[in-house]
């Protein structure tokens, strides 16, 4: 303790036991360089249940931790496509009214890159999430997990990234290899652009 | 009579003229003759015969200004997606009204009861939190004024030709609001951020869920979960109850609606950090995490798609910001770049906010090509549009910030022109 002189010891005390407004007046409390010292709250917030978390957390990152049961084909998710998708994105995903969601490889170096799931896209996981949270665009949240992993199926397939044949589930829609994994650079930390 | 000191080619005026040399003016023979005599009977408006309307609980802007209004851009075949503009040639000052604040919405605006609505703080924490919007009404607030541009915004000018249009069309989706809110680092503190913890994955209550992965450095820098703006609560475009906010940084990283942050230890990878928001470089490789939005400014009277009403003196007025700080200098030039004049700035300049200055300019009915080149306190330079592209190449479409330049023509009809 001889590091500490006797009142700032007592100052800290008293922060400890709640009453902050002394702190303005004291030396603060060494805090480390990345992480800066915050206005405390009176805290208020309510622990959340492993269920509420369970529930809510719908982010797939690339490793697929989160993905849930479930597997699709692509003969299924063409049907699905088919019937629920086709309106927006036009047939086999030639895009229509909105984005165009096959073919483009090989053109990211043109003056006009055409960017697709096949062209573009670096992680097969952020089909499943986008899809899962946000389609179809009339009706989110109305696919099941292997109406959804079907969907994926189809969309690799079209981009010929996945065979006919192939199914898409927890463990095999991470191991996909994205054409243009490779296709992109860090900007931060940068300076405003 | 104090000399009118000119500063520029076509007829810049040195910043101080309307500033405090107003004697200056008579020697610009504006001023008007006033009419000779009172005429001999009063000359009384109907609304200065009879009382005026009552009073009322929530106000309306003057019918007669019912004209102004967003643009709004719908993306074709859907409802609720798309943008709307802000009217930047018509509103003056920093503050943006809520009611002409721009939107970006990637599947329409929610219908939140507030009752109904939680933010979720989980992942790489010590204690999973979820705060309300009461709740967070009484932790401490704090209020600062910050820009809001989409990474978009000003897109149709890497065009091979100047599109025509006004200023809100073409810049409009930047707009600047007083936010009050939490600083996001409190929450973080209460919830124990784990060391492995770098990024937060942020998550909209919309039909999008629009979700991105912010650095959490940032989230302990300047970040706010704002609850207020201009005063009252978030428009509902706007994000209400509660939104993310991220001074400086481009649009679509400050969620509307926010709903979940998950602390992770590297970036989700989700859509719109992947698939859109990435700008892509000649070589075929695309920028990631483009995060703060580059000095710019741009002039908002005169506007392109208005008319000149003769000549004579005017004050050109413009809007500077910065994602990376203050805006400490603009410069106009009415020769397309060849002269420039220092423009007045009004104070108090806040730092990544609408900054708005000014610049006395006597037209002498010729044709002119306005510019406006703003500078922050990081040293950073207003590009030319000439010297952002051959930096960028063509297919980048996001971020772009280079000096606007406005024609005056003898016939008095401005336009936007590449120089």
């Amino acid at each position: 303790m001889s590091t500490f002189s006797r009142g700032r010891v007592i100052v800290l005390a008293l922060v400890v036991a709640g009453l902050t407004t002394l702190s303005a007046q004291a030396p603060r409390p060494s805090a480390s360089a990345t992480r800066p010292t915050v206005p405390p709250g009176p805290g208020l917030g309510v622990p959340a249940t492993e269920a509420l978390v369970a529930s809510w957390d719908v982010s797939i990152p690339p490793d697929g931790s989160g993905l849930p049961a479930g597997s699709g084909t692509v003969a299924q998710g063409a049907q699905i496509f088919n019937t629920k998708c086709i309106a927006c994105h036009g047939p086999e995903g030639a895009g229509t009214v909105n984005d165009k969601l096959a073919g483009g490889q090989g053109t990211l170096t043109s003056p006009a890159p055409v960017k697709t799931i096949g062209s573009y896209w670096p992680y097969a996981t952020t089909l499943f999430d986008y899809v899962r949270r946000a389609m179809p665009y009339p009706a989110p949240h109305s696919l099941s997990d292997p109406e959804v992993y079907a969907l994926v199926a189809y969309l690799l397939n079209l981009n010929g990234i996945i065979p006919q044949d192939a199914v898409m589930n927890a463990t095999t829609l991470p191991q996909v290899q994205m054409p243009n994994r490779a296709g992109f650079e860090r900007a931060y930390p940068s300076r405003a652009r | 009579m104090r000399r009118v000191q000119v500063v520029a080619g076509n007829g810049l005026l040195h910043r101080r003229l309307f500033l405090k040399e107003s004697a200056g003016l008579a020697g610009l023979a504006l001023l008007r003759a006033t009419p000779a005599a009172a005429a001999q009977s009063q000359d009384v408006p109907a609304y200065m015969k009879a009382p005026g309307q009552g009073m009322r609980p929530y106000g309306e802007r003057s019918p007669y200004e019912s004209a102004v209004q967003r643009l709004v851009v719908p993306v074709t075949g859907t409802t609720g997606s798309g943008s709307s503009r802000t009217p930047l040639e018509h509103i003056e000052g920093i503050i943006t009204p809520s009611s002409l604040h721009f939107e970006r919405h990637h599947s329409g605006v929610p219908d939140i009861p507030p009752a109904d609505h939680r933010l979720l703080i989980h992942g790489l924490v010590d204690r999973p939190l979820t705060f309300d919007l009461a709740a967070l009404s009484r932790y401490p607030l704090v209020s600062r004024v910050h820009f809001v541009e989409c990474s978009g915004n000003s897109t149709a000018l890497y065009a091979a030709e100047p599109l025509q249009a006004t200023a809100g069309s073409l810049h409009g989706m930047v707009s600047c609001s007083e936010w009050t809110g939490v600083p996001l680092g409190t929450l973080l503190a209460e919830a124990g951020v784990k060391p492995a913890g770098r990024w937060l994955l942020a998550e909209g209550a919309d039909a999008a869920a629009m979700s991105r992965s912010i650095p959490l450095e940032k989230a302990l820098d300047d970040a706010l979960i704002a609850i207020y703006q201009n005063g009252e609560r978030l428009r509902p475009e706007n994000g209400y109850p509660m939104r993310l906010l991220l001074p400086g940084w481009e649009g679509n990283t400050n969620v509307k609606w926010l709903r979940r942050l998950k602390v992770v230890a590297e970036p989700v990878m989700t859509k719109d950090e992947t698939s859109k928001y990435t700008d892509s470089l000649p070589t075929g490789k695309a920028l990631q995490f483009t995060f703060p939005m580059g000095v710019k400014s741009v002039i908002t009277s005169p506007s392109g798609g208005s008319t000149m009403q003769g000549r004579g003196l005017y004050q050109i007025s413009g809007l500077a910001w910065s994602g990376a700080g203050r805006i400490r200098r603009v410069d106009v030039s009415a020769d397309g770049g060849a002269t420039w004049g220092q423009a007045a700035i009004e104070g108090p300049v806040h730092a990544k906010a609408l900054t708005r200055f000014r610049m006395a300019w006597r037209w002498d009915g010729g044709p002119v090509v306005l510019a406006s080149r703003a500078a922050d306190d990081t040293g950073a330079v207003q590009p030319t549009r000439r010297a952002l592209i051959a930096e960028r190449g063509t297919p980048f479409r996001y971020h772009y910030h280079a000096i606007q330049s406005w024609s005056v023509a003898a016939s008095g009809e401005v336009r936007n022109v590449y120089v």
